[in-house]
């Protein structure tokens, strides 16, 4: 019998596809185990996928426990913890501890409209009105939503990314909104 | 066919699929309507544009309200996983969907059971996902932006919020970072980087630069990486090869832009609206030349390719081959694999231009 040629391919690719695991994971650092179990009960209380392990060595602050949770929805998961007033200490990717969020700002000037970029994420104001006039960039599911809901508003009344956006693009475009304030508004 | 897989910023917006087609400002499926502002309805409706000048059918949705929470996107991977494998669509793009690796494979394992397999385009959180898989190279193309760039640069960084300030750096360095990412195989089989310049790649290199007409108000414009992800994918459904569909799919939403006289302020439905007409002189070749692109790899099937090439890059010429072994007295699979096309003809007499014109017939899916 002939095994066709594309079945073939098909076959060696598929035998190809493994999981990497924890590359889309990351990691909460809090000062005490007392912390960790009060942010382990409201993040599963609340549906979270979540679990409790041993840090990395990488990892020289904190207790000796961290919890290990989705990162994309880390804007979302900080959100929830403040509520209860427990905050971690830090979050880091599982994958390389030692990563920083983004702190690079790219700015353009258009004359009129400024923009700032974030890492993926751009904010563009008029100077005029202050009025932010587009958000681009980005590829998490709430951007098309944080652009719905600001765009058109001044940077003032606009609800701000930190408290309406739920993933690390919603984070980046909170940095960016951030960046954009420091540079369009009197101190 | 093409197929579109997104999500809509609502968060009550149900699971539907089905064919979209374009109302206006809004997109349709069903009885739903979404107007066109940036995200998946701007990609289906630059698609739809995009079929509507080569007559190609409306394109195939599968849609679902989400708004970062990830309910709706799982939701959609539970969907395709079950879906997926009875289907039959020639090019299949992702976009904007809450990254996931352990769907995302799920989600790959359901593609490697279509036949025939379509041709895969990633962009956004999609893409996201199957650089952090490591499975880049399922993937036919990715357009990323500059930002996301540095981050498929950066063998370290989960998400473009963490890429390294070392790599995140301006344009300039495009085909730095084009190379970084294929050097840690995070890049699909080609890129299509957006930008000032847009730059269209493979692990060969940077195969062409285009960066007129220039307008730089469409960089802070949300939505033209989406209309451009879907140019290319309806240019890519029409069975255009894909160096010469990204090249085109660049020109076109440039001119598109530029046609649309914007400001920073802007929204991407006036440069939708234009596509048509970009199209027009885009592919009359109106300024085409003078893009740095070898026509020879940027040729569709052509005598000198080999049967395997053919195969690799369209799975459904399979049922062509084997129609032809008959006439050669041999299965061509099996004795010419690694032959090309013109001595394969020649070898068993076969007309060329007829076994090249029903390949490329059948590669259109």
């Amino acid at each position: 019998m002939r095994v066709s040629v594309v079945a073939f391919f098909k076959k060696k690719r598929s035998r190809g596809l493994v999981g990497t695991g924890n590359q889309d994971r990351g990691i909460l650092v809090f000062e005490n185990t007392s912390e960790v179990i009060q942010a382990e009960n409201v993040l599963k209380a609340k549906g979270w996928n979540i679990r409790v392990k041993g840090p990395p060595p990488e990892i020289r602050k904190g207790c000796d426990l961290v919890i290990e949770f989705p990162l994309i929805e880390e804007l979302n998961i900080l959100r929830t913890l403040q509520e209860v007033n427990v905050s971690p200490l830090q979050v880091v990717p599982v994958n390389s501890p030692l990563l920083q969020p983004v702190d690079l700002f790219q700015t353009k000037d258009f004359g009129r409209y400024l923009m700032v970029r974030a890492a993926n994420m751009k904010l563009t104001v008029d100077k005029e009105t202050q009025k932010i006039v587009n958000i681009s960039g980005g590829g998490c599911p709430d951007v098309p939503y944080l652009a719905r809901e600001m765009v058109g508003r001044p940077l003032m009344k606009a609800p701000i990314p930190r408290e309406i956006g739920h993933t690390l693009c919603g984070y980046a475009l909170q940095l960016a909104y951030e960046e954009m304030k420091r540079l369009c508004l009197p101190s | 066919m093409l197929a579109v897989v997104g999500t809509i910023p609502e968060e009550d917006f149900p699971l539907v699929t089905g064919e979209v087609c374009l109302d206006t400002d809004s997109i349709r499926l069903g009885d739903r309507r979404v107007s066109v502002n940036r995200g998946t309805p701007a990609l289906l409706a630059a698609a739809i544009r995009t079929g509507e000048v080569l007559g190609l059918p409306l394109p195939y949705a599968y849609l679902v309200g989400d708004i970062g929470l990830g309910h709706g996107s799982r939701r959609i991977y539970e969907h395709l996983v079950r879906d997926l494998p009875d289907s039959r669509f020639s090019v299949l793009t992702f976009h904007y969907l809450q990254p996931d690796v352990d769907w995302h494979n799920k989600v790959l394992f359901a593609v490697e059971e279509m036949n025939p397999r379509p041709i895969l385009i990633a962009d956004a959180g999609f893409m996201y996902a199957a650089k952090m898989s490591g499975q880049s190279n399922a993937y036919e193309l990715f357009t990323p932006d500059a930002g996301e760039l540095a981050f498929l640069a950066d063998e370290e960084a989960p998400h473009p919020f963490y890429t390294r300030g070392f790599i995140l750096h301006d344009e300039n360095r495009v085909p730095d970072l084009i190379t970084r990412a294929y050097e840690h195989k995070n890049a699909a089989r080609y890129l299509l980087v957006k930008g000032g310049e847009d730059h269209v790649a493979s692990k060969e290199g940077v195969h062409a630069v285009i960066d007129h007409p220039v307008n730089e108000a469409l960089e802070a414009m949300g939505g033209t990486g989406d209309s451009l992800t879907g140019i290319v994918s309806a240019l890519i459904a029409s069975g255009m090869e894909t160096l010469e569909a990204a090249i085109l799919a660049g020109r076109i939403n440039r001119l598109a832009g530029h046609l649309a006289d914007p400001s920073p302020a802007s929204q991407v439905i006036e440069v939708i609206a234009h596509i048509p007409r970009a199209m027009e002189e885009v592919l009359s070749k109106v300024g085409y030349r003078d893009d740095k692109i070898s026509s020879e790899k940027a040729s569709p099937i052509n005598p000198d390719m080999t049967i395997v090439d053919i195969l690799s890059r369209y799975r459904q010429t399979e049922a062509v081959f084997k129609q032809y072994d008959e006439r050669a007295g041999v299965c061509l699979c099996c004795q010419a694999l690694f032959d090309p096309l013109k001595e394969v003809a020649h070898r068993y007499g076969l007309n060329l231009a007829k076994l090249i014109s029903d390949l490329k017939v059948a590669a259109k899916g």
